[in-house]
């Protein structure tokens, strides 16, 4: 091989690269985070039922926060009518918040996991972790 | 044809996963299997091309001198395009491989009421550098499902590219430039007659495969959402050796999964290798030293020679009997009284003789 030791260099760094995340997780424990729903507020309900069915909330959460944010925010409308005709009150703070109030057992375990940092606390106050 | 042959391999491909994963259940093969494949295929492509080329001997110094060159004192030499230190050279790659500088130098010629001018051209340069950052940095956000805890330089690249806070989940720029970009670089395939004219299958086939991995990947962000906590656990089996398949992700992410296998896996075969071969880019990382430095041809091997004094060695004998001047004033001592006469009459040595 001419120039052989400059070019194998080159691959033991490309090898390094691209073998990262194999180096990087070998053996460690593939956990599915679990967000956690024991707050003191939920347990005193009586049905264990969020705005809308958890598939829904699991899956269009973002959407429907960035739907109240504009509905409260720029519509001045602050009443949310669920898909089963309840009404909820349109407040990150005053309505999610005061159910999930675990950030840390709640939002951060499947954001930090997937690492998603949504911007939800550059305006409103972020609550600190677990509030007894 | 080469298009439109393309185009039809990647719907195939498309509907192979969509029928292997929604209709058939292979779950496994589309998320594990082939997987694992594409990137061993990948790994061991690229290295083993890598070394062949490394293999081949580069006979001339062909670096391009793209400017002056190092000479006298006085005369200022274009350091980063005419380089004669590696140095220099490490300069100049610098710039080829993030700026692709030579790809900036670009002209166009064309005909003007019957005269031919040239001029700069940037189009495919401005293209071409949005395709391969947005491209890279679309990569190098994907490590936040390939590590646990995610490094935090991704997420300051996920902040930086979702600065402007458009839509939940937040529009990441490099998804949509990237798609904008690959879209020109076909466009222009198909719009500009000359490069229509060279353009093969293996020219459309990588541009219509990025831009469906592209397209799925921003629809699985934006539109078909998938449970992106089942999706690590799937990508993160992968790299831990433990490979499991979550339940209820979209079908969409075994599309997208296939897709860049499919990528990966033709990586090594075709014109992608520009990726490694940038790097031995002779014109580009040959310092322009060919006055400075013997470059000795690789290929050189000892060539077998027969020299004069080799020649009247052997047939000395023959040539003073033919009466035939030589130049050896030195005579075989077993010949010197049988020759004396000879030599003498042969009026050697020559030199002396004048």
């Amino acid at each position: 091989m001419y120039n052989g030791g400059k070019i194998l260099f080159g691959i033991l760094i490309f090898l390094a690269l691209v073998t990262f995340p194999f180096y990087n997780d070998i053996g460690k424990a593939n956990v599915r985070p679990e967000p956690k729903i024991n707050t003191p507020e939920i347990q005193k309900l009586s049905e264990k039922q969020c705005v809308e069915s958890q598939a829904f909330m699991k899956a269009n959460h973002m959407t429907l926060l960035n739907e109240w944010r504009d509905s409260a925010v720029r519509g001045g409308n602050r009443t949310y009518v669920a898909s089963d005709g309840k009404k909820y009150t349109i407040s990150l703070q005053n309505t999610c918040l005061r159910c999930h109030s675990n950030k840390k057992e709640f939002c951060d375990t499947c954001h930090s996991y997937a690492g998603v940092n949504p911007y939800c606390w550059d305006c409103h106050i972020a609550p600190k972790g677990a509030k007894k | 044809m080469g298009a439109l042959f393309s185009f039809v391999v990647v719907i195939l491909l498309i509907l192979v996963a969509y029928v292997g994963v929604a209709a058939a259940g292979l779950q496994s093969i589309f998320g594990i299997v082939i997987p694992y494949v594409a990137v061993l295929t990948f790994i061991v492509g690229v290295v083993y091309r890598v070394i062949k080329w490394g293999r081949s001997p580069v006979p001339f110094p062909i670096a391009t001198t793209g400017g002056q060159q190092k000479s006298l004192p006085w005369i200022k030499q274009a350091k980063l395009d005419n380089p004669s230190s590696t140095t220099g050279v490490i300069g100049r790659m610098v710039l080829e491989v993030l700026l692709f500088r030579s790809l900036f130098r670009n002209t166009k010629s064309e005909l003007r009421d019957g005269k031919l001018g040239y001029g700069s051209a940037k189009w495919l340069w401005v293209a071409a550098i949005a395709f391969h950052w947005s491209f890279w940095i679309v990569l190098l956000r994907h490590i936040r499902l390939f590590a646990t805890p995610v490094p935090s330089f991704v997420n300051v690249l996920e902040n930086l590219d979702g600065f402007l806070q458009i839509g939940v989940p937040r529009l990441f720029l490099t998804g949509v430039i990237l798609l904008l970009a690959v879209t020109y670089l076909l466009l222009r395939r198909f719009y500009v007659p000359q490069v229509r004219y060279i353009s093969l299958a293996s020219d459309y086939f990588p541009l219509f495969l990025i831009m469906a991995i592209a397209s799925t990947g921003i629809l699985m962000r934006y539109f078909f959402r998938v449970d992106i906590v089942g999706v690590k656990e799937l990508t993160m089996g992968l790299v831990s050796f433990n490979p499991v398949i979550p339940a209820g992700v979209g079908t969409i992410f075994y599309i997208h999964v296939f897709l860049v296998s499919t990528l990966f896996i033709y990586f090594p075969f075709s014109k992608l290798m520009h990726m490694g071969g940038v790097f031995l880019s002779p014109t580009r990382n040959l310092a322009n030293n060919s006055r400075m430095v013997r470059h000795a041809n690789p290929w050189n091997y000892p060539v077998k020679v027969h020299t004069y004094d080799e020649y009247e060695e052997e047939f000395r004998e023959k040539m003073i009997n033919a009466g035939i001047p030589i130049e050896s004033t030195v005579l075989p001592e077993e010949f010197e009284e049988e020759f004396k006469e000879k030599v003498e009459d042969a009026g050697t040595p020559v030199r002396e003789e004048e």
